[in-house]
């Protein structure tokens, strides 16, 4: 049995985990294990936090970790809440804490499955636009035209609209966040800590390394992905759609910043012509037209 | 044998595993459907749908995931419970090393198929004996009394202090599962007392631990003796609790059992339901004066080597009876007892019959022990 203990009890993730430098990560794990509170588990499939989770000689987390083959983590989140109810214990709340790729492409089945079954899980996709734990290979979440290690001549197909796909399986919360809005994010937490159900929470959580830019400018690159309305922050309740935070006045596109303000800092796009830039720049502006049907419902 | 006035009910193997499954009283259960376990599955949903099974039943979409929501259950404190066959097996081979790995007790009955391509239903043990090196204990029922009485000791063993591992009850896919006999069952009270509430959990929210955490290569190979030293320990284990399990029930058990093997100068080696054909073939042999006996393997992990040394040592030569292959090796069961048996001089003859369903009979049991008796068996022998 391999299992490692918590030698102190802190409120939030250590300091000196094994994050790369500019990594959010750690931020977007000490909000979540803030909100979440002492009686919470974290459920861990492959991916970058398997390694900042630390290995079998310390943990950086106050709450239990349980670590996760690939596809495995919402049906081991399952096993541990209906376990947990069981024995009576209905307050501590189990989660969900995966990567792009082992939630929108090995792990899809699985979370469509718990999602289906509306699972009382909170699920959270920290979302870095592809494997960066093996070293920057494309996922089904990452953008089009975006380079990676397997598509050096930029990706060809649109990214997986993983929100929506989890909004249709009608569970109860879907929510979008960022690191540059922890407020925002942590209050989608704390709405989604509330409900029973399945909760998913898609957090877009730039890359260094992976999107090729400094590591100074994470949060920098986090906001304008924002403000450029390439990652709306929404979330919807009870299929009731509602736009939050700075993205409630991005409706209208002329307070959208130019796409290009975004892909211009990262390496990743370097390479795309204009005819690929205006391809994004039409899918942003089909994203809103789509935003606004929502909102007029 | 000690005979005792108990209730006897006539169940299919499927229903005989889901009654003794019922009276272990797991708290989750996760079953994906497949043929030939599937009216198992009926049956165990037919029990919580009831009440007389108070557990969460978990209908996840794959057995990849039935595995993991067992193992997520088994790691937060509850007795879980999960079966499957064949490409479900396989389909859930990465969560059965998991779990065997990180060594959680669950319990699994594998309704034995053979695998595809081609694509089949019927009865093998390739599937079975595929999950050999998984850190799973792993066991075959030869009837359906045995799959009854072994799926109640699996939760016993599994969730011993001294192992700590997950068990495979491996039993013959439509030969078993679909075959009504007549099964003596325990009193509830009887198996409450047999097996007490479980006592294991790694979630802690007062000393929060992380399990299965990346291990460095030192930490890992240490991990991977401890499970080997488990492994050696779940034997007197496994014999401890067959041993109470006579008690109450009357009816005895061992890592392998010895049908008329203790004289004989030629004994069959095989595991599972055709066994019980073996022995028939035993009996007709030693009614022509032939000295023949049957070693039946209960437990296939941890292997039995020292039983099976000392039942052979007098043996003139072994012929075993495989229904799975190591494509370019030869019979499983065959090399394993070759190494069991390495350094004793006695000539083993191995026999591969029964793949995807293919009809055995005594007479084919017959007819191999007369071949080899009068020098004609080969060492390798496939029934065709």
């Amino acid at each position: 049995m391999s299992l490692i203990t918590n030698p102190r009890r802190i409120p939030k993730l250590y300091r000196g985990n094994a994050a790369c430098p500019g990594c959010p990560i750690p931020k977007e794990l000490d909000i979540l294990i803030e909100e979440l509170g002492e009686k919470a588990v974290l459920v861990v499939p492959a991916s970058c936090t398997t390694v900042i989770m630390g290995d079998t000689t310390g943990m950086p987390s106050t709450i239990p970790v349980v670590h996760s083959a690939f596809a495995a983590a919402s049906p081991i989140a399952s096993g541990i809440v209906r376990s947990l109810r069981m024995k009576g214990d209905n307050d501590s709340i189990v989660a969900v804490w995966a990567g792009d790729g082992g939630t929108a492409d090995i792990g899809f089945s699985a979370i469509s499955g718990s999602a289906e079954r509306n699972e009382d899980i909170l699920y959270v996709c920290y979302d870095n636009e592809a494997y960066m734990n093996t070293g920057i290979q494309r996922s089904s979440l990452t953008p089009k035209g975006a380079w990676t290690t397997t598509t050096p001549e930029g990706k060809r197909e649109f990214k997986k609209p993983m929100p929506f796909i989890m909004a249709e399986h009608k569970i109860p919360y879907v929510a979008t966040a960022s690191v540059a809005y922890p407020f925002d994010y942590q209050n989608k937490v704390k709405k989604a800590k509330q409900i029973k159900g399945f909760r998913y929470v898609h957090l877009l959580s730039p890359c260094p390394p992976g999107w090729r830019f400094d590591s100074s400018l994470t949060i920098e690159i986090a906001k304008l992905a924002v403000e450029t309305g390439i990652w709306p922050l929404f979330e919807i309740e009870n299929g009731e759609f509602r736009l939050t935070s700075i993205s409630k006045t991005l409706i209208d596109k002329k307070n959208r910043k130019p796409v290009t303000e975004y892909l211009k800092l990262q390496g990743r796009f370097s390479k795309l012509n204009e005819k690929e830039i205006k391809e994004i720049e039409d899918s942003v502006d089909e994203l809103w037209e789509e935003i606004k049907s929502y909102i007029k419902q | 044998m000690q005979v005792l006035k108990r209730k006897s009910l006539a169940l299919v193997g499927n229903h005989a595993v889901a009654y003794a499954v019922k009276q272990a009283k797991p708290q989750v259960l996760s079953v994906f459907p497949i043929t030939p376990q599937t009216t198992m599955l009926e049956k165990l949903a037919e029990y919580v749908s009831k009440g007389e099974l108070k557990a969460e039943m978990i209908r996840v979409e794959s057995e990849h995931s039935a595995m993991a929501a067992v193992y997520g259950a088994a790691v937060a404190g509850s007795r879980v419970f999960t079966a499957t066959s064949s490409q479900g097996l396989l389909y859930m081979t990465e969560m059965i090393y998991w779990a065997g790995g990180q060594r959680v007790p669950i319990v699994a009955a594998i309704a034995t198929r053979a695998l595809a391509e081609p694509w089949t239903i019927w009865d093998d043990h390739q599937d079975f004996i595929s999950k050999r090196d998984a850190i799973w204990i792993q066991m075959m029922a030869e009837n359906v009394q045995e799959a009854y009485d072994m799926t109640l000791q699996a939760f016993k063993i599994s969730e011993d202090q001294r192992v700590i591992m997950p068990v495979m009850m491996g039993f013959d896919g439509f030969i078993l599962t679909h075959t009504m006999e007549r099964v003596e069952v325990l009193e509830d009270s009887e198996v409450d007392s047999f097996l007490p509430p479980r006592q294991f959990n790694l979630i802690d929210f007062s000393d929060p631990v992380g399990v299965g955490p990346i291990a460095t290569p030192d930490e890992y190979i240490k991990i991977r003796y401890e499970a080997k030293k488990a492994m050696e320990r779940s034997k007197d284990v496994i014999r401890d609790i067959m041993k109470e399990y006579e008690k109450i029930s009357g009816r005895k058990y061992d890592l392998v059992e010895c049908y008329k093997c203790e004289d004989a100068d030629y004994v069959i080696v095989s595991m599972g339901a055709w066994s019980s054909d073996g022995k028939v073939a035993v009996d007709r042999l030693r009614n022509n004066g032939e000295k023949v006996g049957l070693l039946k393997i209960r437990v296939f992990r941890p292997f039995p080597k020292e039983e099976i040394r000392e039942k052979l040592k007098d043996v003139k030569a072994v012929v075993t009876f495989d229904r799975a292959y190591s494509f370019g090796s030869g019979g499983i069961l065959a090399n394993e007892i070759k190494s069991a048996l390495y350094g004793n001089n006695i000539p083993v003859h191995s026999v591969i019959a029964g793949l995807g369903g293919k009809d055995v009979r005594p007479l084919h049991f017959q007819n191999v022990i007369e071949d080899l008796i009068s020098g004609k068996l080969e060492e390798e022998r496939w029934i065709l």
